[in-house]
């Protein structure tokens, strides 16, 4: 009974957000089952073609013209998300030394392993769209690419690893279902490797939060104080209200994006609701009630002032985030230029042994 | 060593190893090496959680995996010195792993031919991956070594430094399971190869400090154990 298992009935037909992952899979095989003939003729337009393919729910390949600014615009999001998933790795990275069973120890561990892994893949997506993982990384390093804003969050307690599985990374599943059937296809085939992986981490998150939430009155005050502290950052993970989001109608129209921010963090909401009641934990918002008219929760807004500050670089951990993830470059760079001379002299011998 | 000690050596080898190596978790010169550091770590935390659950049962005074690695202090441990030096540079780290994975393959290797089934079995899920980090620590070696003056340098420093405690991974113990003296062979052919490779030297035998085995550490494990134990130990009885 973890996570999405037990999703309530209006999370949606198949089964959960799971079960949408392995929808999308399947439209995935169809789609590419009714081929669509490889590149169009020498005489076709271009753009006409795109938009054909984007009509009929087929899948962009990295072989296919598309429009300057869909590439751009993928470019960045795939790019963010790489960038979230290697920052992403400090929170969390900073429990497993001190993960208080050994049990946990490995599971952390793990979990870590796979956001790298996930960074991994997610750059080598964007790859296709003709920029390499170096040039992405300076664009993290320099600052001019962006990632999550939870991750400018600390990790003070042992229970923040477990409110960041349950919330940031449910929040992040939510986010992400959708993008397993995203128009471009290199994007939607990681999202679905991701977004499996992902659901083990939140089972993993809200187990930790269970157990503590069921142990000493102590563990159970420290579960309690990770949610009030996560909660309104994982709504505000959703990004600015619908009003005032620069980039969705055009993504909405490329089948990028399929639903709005606040239809995201709405569907975030009515999940939680419930599992947080099955941890006998409290969600910190004194407004959140059941609307019937809706049939949704009503519930108060993050501060959205907030995440702009820490979108800005005035988040608690923002400075010491990048300067990690630059001191890890830099203390790396001898390393990756020995592997380089070493992979050259390989090389070298090789055609010497050759002539 | 009897049983109960030798499995607790082991053990603690694994379990302080996979600590310093979890230390690296989004400190690796490349994302790929991020992924296979964590990999590494959780094949030696898997590995000390087999052996430390069986030292436990042979003890026989209900300890399990988590007492031993949680409520003992630096003076009850009984791993080498060698797995809780500091990790240093990325040099350090690759000579650290290389010089304890050259042992640690024929020490499994020779354990899952051992009369102990446990202890066997163990031997025989660790070996293959005691193999892999060998490989991985070697190549690394190499490419360190055999890449840039730099980092020849720093390879060479490493050697240098974490070679005295090899020696204490060798020290006759006709009664234990395996007798780590008769693992020196199979060691000594290994590091020759990569070291020649990778055109290090290997140093000469002098300094050879030793005590792990008797709980006798380097300053650096307590404060190690501090920092692993710390939440454990401030909710006592709690389930994690």
């Amino acid at each position: 009974m973890y996570g999405n298992d037990f999703a309530p009935p209006e999370d949606g037909p198949g089964g959960g957000l799971l079960g949408e992952v392995e929808a999308a899979e399947a439209a995935l095989r169809e789609a590419a089952a009714r081929a669509r003939g490889g590149a169009p003729a020498p005489d076709e337009d271009v753009e006409a073609y795109f938009a054909d393919v984007i009509d009929a729910d087929q899948k962009i390949e990295p072989r296919d013209w598309m429009p300057e600014a869909y590439r751009k615009t993928l470019i960045r999001q795939i790019a963010q998300h790489a960038h979230s998933e290697i920052i992403g790795m400090q929170p969390e990275g900073n429990w497993i030394s001190r993960a208080p069973s050994l049990k946990r120890k490995a599971i952390l561990l793990a979990k870590v392993q796979d956001e790298a892994g996930h960074g991994l893949y997610l750059y080598a997506a964007a790859e296709t769209l003709g920029i390499s993982r170096d040039e992405l990384v300076e664009l993290l390093l320099d600052g001019r690419q962006k990632y999550s804003s939870i991750f400018n969050y600390p990790t003070l307690t042992w229970a923040d690893v477990g409110a960041i599985g349950w919330l940031v990374d449910g929040a992040a599943i939510v986010n992400q279902v959708p993008l397993c059937r995203c128009s471009y296809g290199p994007y939607a085939r990681a999202m679905i490797r991701v977004c499996k992986e992902e659901s083990f981490h939140q089972r993993q998150g809200y187990e930790i939060l269970h157990t503590l939430a069921h142990g000493t009155a102590a563990q159970k005050a420290m579960a309690q104080d990770a949610v009030d502290r996560w909660w309104y950052p994982s709504l505000a993970m959703f990004g600015p209200p619908d009003g005032d989001s620069t980039h969705s109608a055009q993504s909405m129209a490329w089948k990028i994006k399929r639903f709005s921010n606040d239809e995201l963090r709405q569907r975030f909401v009515d999940m939680c609701v419930g599992q947080a009641d099955v941890l006998g934990l409290t969600i910190p918002d004194p407004g959140l009630r059941w609307n019937d008219e809706r049939q949704a929760y009503d519930y108060t807004q993050p501060d959205y002032a907030e995440l702009m500050r820490v979108i800005k670089g005035d988040g608690p951990c923002n400075r010491e985030r990048m300067a990690h993830r630059q001191r890890a470059h830099a203390d790396g760079a001898w390393v990756r230029e020995a592997a380089a001379a070493y992979a050259a002299k390989r090389v070298q011998r090789k055609e010497a042994v050759a002539l | 060593m009897n049983r109960f000690d030798f499995a607790l050596a082991l053990g603690d080898d694994a379990l302080i190893a996979a600590q310093r190596l979890g230390e690296w978790t989004s400190r690796a010169p490349e994302m790929e090496e991020d992924v296979a550091l964590a990999n590494i770590a959780l094949d030696q935390l898997g590995a000390a959680r087999l052996l430390l659950t069986y030292a436990g049962e042979l003890e026989g005074a209900g300890r399990d995996e988590d007492a031993l690695a949680y409520l003992r202090d630096d003076r009850e441990f009984r791993n080498c010195l060698l797995v809780e030096l500091p990790n240093g540079d990325f040099g350090v780290t690759m000579a650290k792993l290389f010089f304890l994975a050259a042992w640690q393959l024929p020490l499994y290797t020779a354990l899952a031919g051992c009369a102990d089934d446990r202890l066997a079995a163990v031997g025989g899920k660790a070996r293959k991956e005691s193999a892999y980090h060998l490989d991985h620590a070697a190549l690394w070696v190499k490419r360190l070594g055999d890449g840039t003056d730099e980092s020849h340098r720093r390879m060479q420093d490493a050697v240098d430094q974490v070679w005295p405690y090899v020696h204490e991974l060798f020290v006759a113990d006709p009664a234990a399971p395996v007798d780590p003296a008769t693992l020196w062979p199979a060691f000594d052919a290994t590091v020759a190869a990569v070291l020649d490779e990778a055109t290090l030297t290997r140093p000469a035998t002098g300094w050879t400090p030793g005590g792990g085995r008797q709980g006798l550490h380097t300053e650096h494990l307590s404060y190690l154990l501090a920092e692993m134990q710390v939440l454990h130990r401030a909710h006592p009885g709690a389930l994690w």
